[in-house]
């Protein structure tokens, strides 16, 4: 098992490189001049050479490509226009503050989209099956920004049970020198528990957003797994030897349910890693998604590049997982 | 003699189509298995004896809708049981060993898990002493290195060696009174289906279970059990000892049968 999981591991560094390269030639193609970032408008020719010279864009192809590539394997990807800070930085410093945001909102999404596809699955065509497919279509149905405006209204605007859509800790709170960059095990760990709560508190709403557009495909899918699980010859033996119905759906059935389940919440995770731009945004939550937007109002190239590179890595990291999980799950991959 | 264990009695049913259309497959089927006897049920496909076997363990296909009849097991009729009271039945009294061992386990817990998972349902017991017991078991049905086998997945394991373990797991893991054998050689190889056949009929004589054994196959009939049940297009055709049904058939349909599994080949045969 080990072993097919260092092989996957293997097959994902060409995936990457791919994924450069891809990034390389598109900025070329489209990029447009960046000599003209730097170049004052009525810049001579001469001087324009001489940016042209100086940014390496005066070298052959192969060898801006190569050099790109070495810069690119030390997570070298230029300074930010808007920031003034290297990339890599830049990007690092947010990480955090998106994975936090995704991984608790899909944990959550997972946590009841699970338990309630397999609670529709098991009173197929009655009434809580009906019920649930409603409640999930329509979670579908309705976009993610939209949820989280409502959610800001009812609960901030309205009942002011929540705080507002400021980030990660409200305005006059002053964030914590970063250790893991994660707001609450930093907060944990330094043992500031008042800070703490606030920042849980903002959290929330973001958070469960997340949490309900990811839960509705996450019940349908597993839904429709286990309606198969279910009518399974091994099932069928489960209920012969008398096994009771919670080992038959929780243990027997929901294990071998669960593949096309972890699919769609890698596909889940890699678009929230991937800049969750809207919902980062509505937030104000300084993550991946907020820098991207900013970097492409600004025309920060070298921040917009090595934004697309982390997330397509962040992609193949993912992916990653979710055939480490495959193999972990179902037996049978181990010998393919 | 004491009643028989099992009694059904008037079993009548069809199969619900999705548009509400009923088609009837089972129509008054009468039949009893005695204490301590193997009993056949004998047909070609489609003749409802799989039906009628799965039936009794309420693990029909859910479109099956029973119209009529009485399943007494032990003096009770288990098609008025609550479905906990049923569970109670399941395993621990009436136990099954099903067609296509390899679908019939699960393909994501080894074998020894899931027979120890239902020594631990049946018997209580540490996980550990169940795993124990598991492994016995495997050897009692002859299969090779049962310690290294029981942390195997069903997938690793061939036709007939999966078809071992699902007689280990019905017969010996759960001790029934009642064992049922719905087509257990069907798809293995000749000479495995032989040996199945084989432990089969140890364990019957050994430990005197009360069996069922619903199949297609007379060859295997002959050998193995005591008493007949025919059944073509969803009636008991005829009744009794193996004896007299190979000797002295009464019905046209059990003679063409006989007839049939001798020569190999005839159209109703091929048909099926």
């Amino acid at each position: 098992m080990i072993r097919l999981i260092l092989q996957r591991l293997l097959w994902a560094l060409p995936v990457a490189l791919g994924v450069v390269t891809i990034t390389f030639i598109t900025a070329r193609l489209f990029g447009g001049d960046p000599t003209e970032l730097f170049a004052p408008p009525e810049a001579t020719d001469e001087l324009r050479a001489q940016i042209r010279e100086r940014l390496g864009l005066a070298d052959p192809m192969w060898m801006q490509y190569l050099r790109y590539l070495a810069d690119v394997a030390r997570f070298d990807f230029g300074i930010s226009f808007s920031t003034n800070q290297a990339v890599s930085t830049d990007l690092t410093e947010r990480l955090p503050a998106t994975l936090e945001l995704g991984l608790t909102g899909l944990g959550l999404g997972a946590l009841i989209g699970i338990p309630l596809g397999v609670f529709a699955a098991v009173k197929r065509e009655r009434v809580p099956d009906f019920l649930v497919r409603g409640f999930t279509l329509a979670g579908m149905a309705l976009p993610q920004f939209w949820i989280g405006l409502v959610l800001i209204w009812i609960f901030f605007v309205t009942l002011g049970w929540f705080p507002g859509p400021v980030g990660r800790l409200p305005i006059e709170v002053r964030p914590p020198e970063p250790i893991t960059g994660f707001m609450l095990i930093d907060l944990a760990l330094l043992g500031d528990w008042s800070s703490w709560r606030l920042a849980l508190w903002q959290l929330v709403l973001p958070a469960v957003t997340l949490a309900i557009a990811s839960m509705a495909p996450i019940a349908r899918v597993t839904r429709a797994s286990m309606v198969e699980a279910l009518q399974s010859d091994y099932i069928r033996t489960a209920v012969a030897m008398g096994h009771g119905e919670r080992v038959l759906w929780f243990r027997y059935a929901l294990r071998n349910a669960l593949l096309p389940v972890i699919t769609l919440i890698g596909v889940l995770a890699g678009n929230v890693f991937g800049g969750a731009v809207l919902l980062e945004s509505i937030f104000g939550w300084p993550g991946l998604g907020q820098y991207a937007l900013q970097a492409i109002e600004g025309s920060d190239f070298a921040a917009l590049q090595g934004f697309v590179i982390y997330a397509a890595l962040l992609y193949v990291i993912t992916f990653l997982l979710v055939d480490v999980l495959y193999i972990v799950i179902d037996p049978r991959m181990r010998h393919a | 003699m004491s009643s028989p264990l099992l009694e059904i009695e008037g079993l009548s049913g069809s199969f619900r189509s999705p548009n509400g259309a009923l088609t009837p497959v089972l129509h008054d089927v009468s039949f009893a298995v005695p204490r301590g006897t193997v009993t056949a049920i004998v047909g070609e496909t489609g003749s409802g004896k799989s039906l009628t076997a799965l039936s009794i363990l309420g693990i029909q296909p859910p479109t099956f809708q029973r119209s009529a009849g009485r399943i007494l097991f032990d003096g009770r009729d288990l098609l008025t049981l609550k479905p906990e009271e049923m569970r109670g039945i399941r395993g621990r009294r009436i136990s099954i060993v099903f067609q296509d061992a390899r679908a019939a386990l699960n393909p994501v817990f080894t074998v020894g898990r899931q027979l120890a998972d239902v020594h631990r349902l049946h018997h209580g017991g540490s996980a550990s002493r169940a795993m124990k017991r598991t492994i016995e078991a495997l050897r009692a049905v002859s299969i090779p290195e049962p310690e290294r086998r029981a942390r195997q997945y069903p997938h690793e394991f061939s036709g007939g060696m999966a078809q071992r373990a699902m007689i280990a797991l019905a017969a010996l893991v759960c001790e029934p009174e009642l064992l049922i054998l719905d087509e257990p050689t069907t798809g293995l190889d000749v000479t495995i289906q032989a040996a199945i056949m084989e432990l089969i009929g140890d364990l019957v004589r050994e430990r005197g279970l009360t069996a069922c054994l619903i199949t297609h196959d007379l060859g295997v009939v002959a050998e193995t059990c005591d008493r007949v049940v025919v059944m073509n297009a969803g009636r008991v055709v005829e009744t009794g000892t193996t004896e007299a049904i190979f000797t002295r058939p009464r019905q046209d349909y059990t003679r063409r049968l006989l007839a049939a599994s001798q020569l190999g080949e005839t159209p109703e045969m091929i048909e099926a």
